[in-house]
């Protein structure tokens, strides 16, 4: 069986004056169904324009320059525009980051997510609105019927990105991406949703990749973790071994400065520095200016020096424990 | 929404009252209406006969009030230079001056909003960058300029279309107009599309911007994600959000175009009421300056009140409630 989604060696730029920016540099991973990959990073990471290279949804003036993005084993890179759009919502779909923006604010829920059924089934308008009913209460959104008929304005953020999490599952796509969806929400209702999701995951066998900035938030809902920086993969693996065992100093630092996991009163450790910009990445391993363990040989590209369950691109990695 | 209505009904009143008052004072202020009309070698006892005839030797308190007197029974005076009321003189014309404008905001809307959404659709396209540049000559060259080319182009030169005037007129249903004729929509065009311009000009550039800013919205990324082509998206998603601001100078526009299309009528000689009133300035008709200028007011909320109507069908957000 091939997995729900294989990206391999994606790059995507910007052209900009100064000249092609490097946004997603070279990245690989692989999400079997079912199975949740949280893609971690700060802003400007390069997280986010992963999501939307795979969705194809790159605006111009950027552009994926390599790879191949394999949605159940077919590469969506090789296909036209318009084939690419008839996998978007039924293959691969999306939930973004703030509820309040996603959904369009003059039109009802229930006319929105039956013109997202209709545009790949053709069936009447009234079925469209069932098989939305039916998508509301599977993300558990009592009185669906009354929902369908309300506008956006009317529902609380976590309402609405229930629907927006039912939209983008209206076909049961293999793939789900999702951007920072809970970063916008109450804590409360994170919570809900995080455990909707994962129940979702299990239940349809959709592989979800969950972008986020909270390493919080990934480390008990993903199956598998990527940690970005500057554009690069630098470190990968299940879940739980790279939240125990972090091996890049990059996902150290990360580690480290999550508040919940020290002692009150104590000085929260800091990664130094801040994220490059794109425009000028430093040669070699980007992370360099900022790493503690930087020798002179960090000036060239690092390879993987742990394995292919756990890779770590790093000159000098942590100890595996 | 019926204390929307009473709120909007008591604004309007007040609205009626204070122009009133402003147009009685300025028009007072201008001069002597008798001095322009009378024959300049009439006696000065008719002179003065005539002025206490028209009220005009009164105080302005007395001449407001016996006008407000009129009103209020219904009658909004008679013409000085045509001697027939105002108000038949007023419907009179009005007629040819709504199929102009009706013409002309058709065209304005037909072509401005396609084009605007095309060129915010496609913003850096060189055909978007065209119709932009267009639409700045749309509201900056001058309409009678706009309008004398017109004529020397299709009227002298060419000979397709009649220089001015408005055509024959037929009646269908109980309604007469000349758009009901071939031979008025010859007369008609060449005004309606100089009258169209400026108006062409703002829709293209409203419905631009707004498109542009719509690509740019999480709804329209999350459509796209959904697989929605991108023609729905504009004609789905897109258009009824940036409507209200099109609605909003739509309506704007069409009052004003209603009530002072002075310019395109004086130079196709169209027999509307922007002539009338341009008339009635230049010979003192005080009666129909004030009376006129009331009745633009009625129109002016009238077509306000419509367009919060619109509003609030168009975007749920908004309720139209009392107060404020």
């Amino acid at each position: 069986m091939s997995a729900a989604l294989e990206v391999r060696g994606l790059t995507t730029q910007f052209s900009t004056r100064k000249g092609a920016v490097t946004a997603v540099n070279d990245v690989s991973f692989l999400v079997q169904p079912g199975r949740i990959l949280g893609l971690v990073g700060e802003s400007g990471s390069g997280k986010s324009v992963t999501g939307f290279s795979i969705m194809g949804l790159i605006d111009e003036p950027g552009k994926i320059t390599a790879g191949q993005v394999m949605v159940q084993g077919t590469d969506m890179r090789g296909m036209s525009l318009e084939e690419q759009r008839k996998m978007r919502g039924r293959a691969v779909s999306m939930v973004f980051q703030d509820p309040m923006m996603t959904l369009n604010p003059v039109l009802r829920v229930g006319d929105q997510m039956a013109m997202a059924v209709r545009v790949h089934d053709k069936v009447s308008k009234a079925a469209a609105w069932d098989r939305a009913r039916e998508a509301l209460e599977i993300v558990g959104i009592p009185a669906a019927v009354e929902r369908l008929q309300a506008y956006p304005h009317q529902l609380s953020g976590g309402m609405r990105q229930r629907v927006a999490i039912a939209t983008a599952l209206l076909h049961r796509p293999a793939v789900i991406i999702a951007d920072e969806p809970t970063t916008a929400l109450d804590v409360s209702i994170q919570g809900q949703i995080l455990a909707e999701v994962r129940r979702l995951a299990d239940e349809t066998g959709t592989a979800i990749v969950w972008v986020t900035h909270d390493l919080a938030v990934v480390s008990s809902l993903a199956d598998d973790i990527a940690v970005m920086y500057a554009g690069r993969i630098v470190e990968s693996g299940t879940a739980a071994e790279v939240i125990a065992n972090p091996r890049h100093p990059y996902t150290r630092g990360l580690i480290d400065s999550v508040p919940g996991l020290h002692e009150p009163g104590q000085d929260l450790p800091q990664i130094p520095g801040s994220t490059p910009q794109l425009a000028n990445l430093p040669s070699g391993c980007p992370f360099r200016p900022r790493c503690p363990r930087a020798t002179d040989i960090c000036a060239t590209i690092p390879p993987n020096t742990g394995t292919e369950a756990h890779a770590v691109l790093c000159h000098h990695p942590l100890e595996a424990t | 929404m019926l204390s929307y209505f009473i709120t909007r009904i008591a604004q309007a009143i007040v609205v009626v009252f204070a122009m009133s008052v402003i147009v009685f004072v300025g028009v007072f202020a201008i001069g002597n209406p008798i001095d322009v009309m009378i024959d300049p070698g009439a006696t000065q006892a008719i002179r003065e006969k005539l002025i206490a005839q028209y009220g005009l030797d009164q105080p302005l308190v007395v001449q407001y009030w016996t006008f407000l007197r009129n009103v209020f029974a219904g009658d909004l005076g008679t013409s000085m230079v045509y001697n027939i009321p105002v108000v038949d003189l007023v419907f009179s014309r009005f007629p040819a001056t709504l199929e102009l404008v009706a013409v002309s905001v058709l065209i304005a809307v037909g072509v401005g909003i396609p084009a605007g959404l095309w060129a915010g659709y496609r913003p850096d396209s060189i055909g978007a960058k065209l119709v932009m540049a267009l639409s700045v000559l749309g509201f900056s060259v001058p309409t009678f300029w706009i309008g004398m080319l017109l004529i020397m182009g299709f009227a002298v030169e060419l000979g397709w279309l009649p220089s001015g005037g408005r055509g024959d007129e037929a009646t269908f249903l109980g309604v007469s107009s000349s758009l009901f004729t071939p031979d008025g929509w010859s007369h008609v065009i060449m005004p309606a599309i100089n009258l169209s311009l400026f108006k062409m000009g703002l829709m293209i550039r409203l419905t631009r911007a707004g498109m542009v800013e719509a690509m740019g919205t999480d709804y329209v990324k999350f459509a796209r994600a959904q697989g929605l082509p991108d023609r729905q998206i504009v004609f789905s998603h897109i258009l009824r959000n940036i409507s209200i601001p099109i609605v909003t100078v739509l309506g704007l526009e069409l009052g004003s175009t209603l009530a002072f299309a002075v310019v395109t009528e004086s130079v196709f000689n169209w027999p509307g009421v922007g002539k009338l009133i341009i008339d009635s300035i230049l010979q003192l008709d005080r009666p129909v300056m004030v009376s006129y200028l009331i009745m633009v007011v009625i129109l002016f909320v009238l077509i306000n009140l419509v367009v919060d109507l619109v509003y609030a069908r168009l975007d749920p957000r908004v309720r139209l409630k009392g107060g404020a």
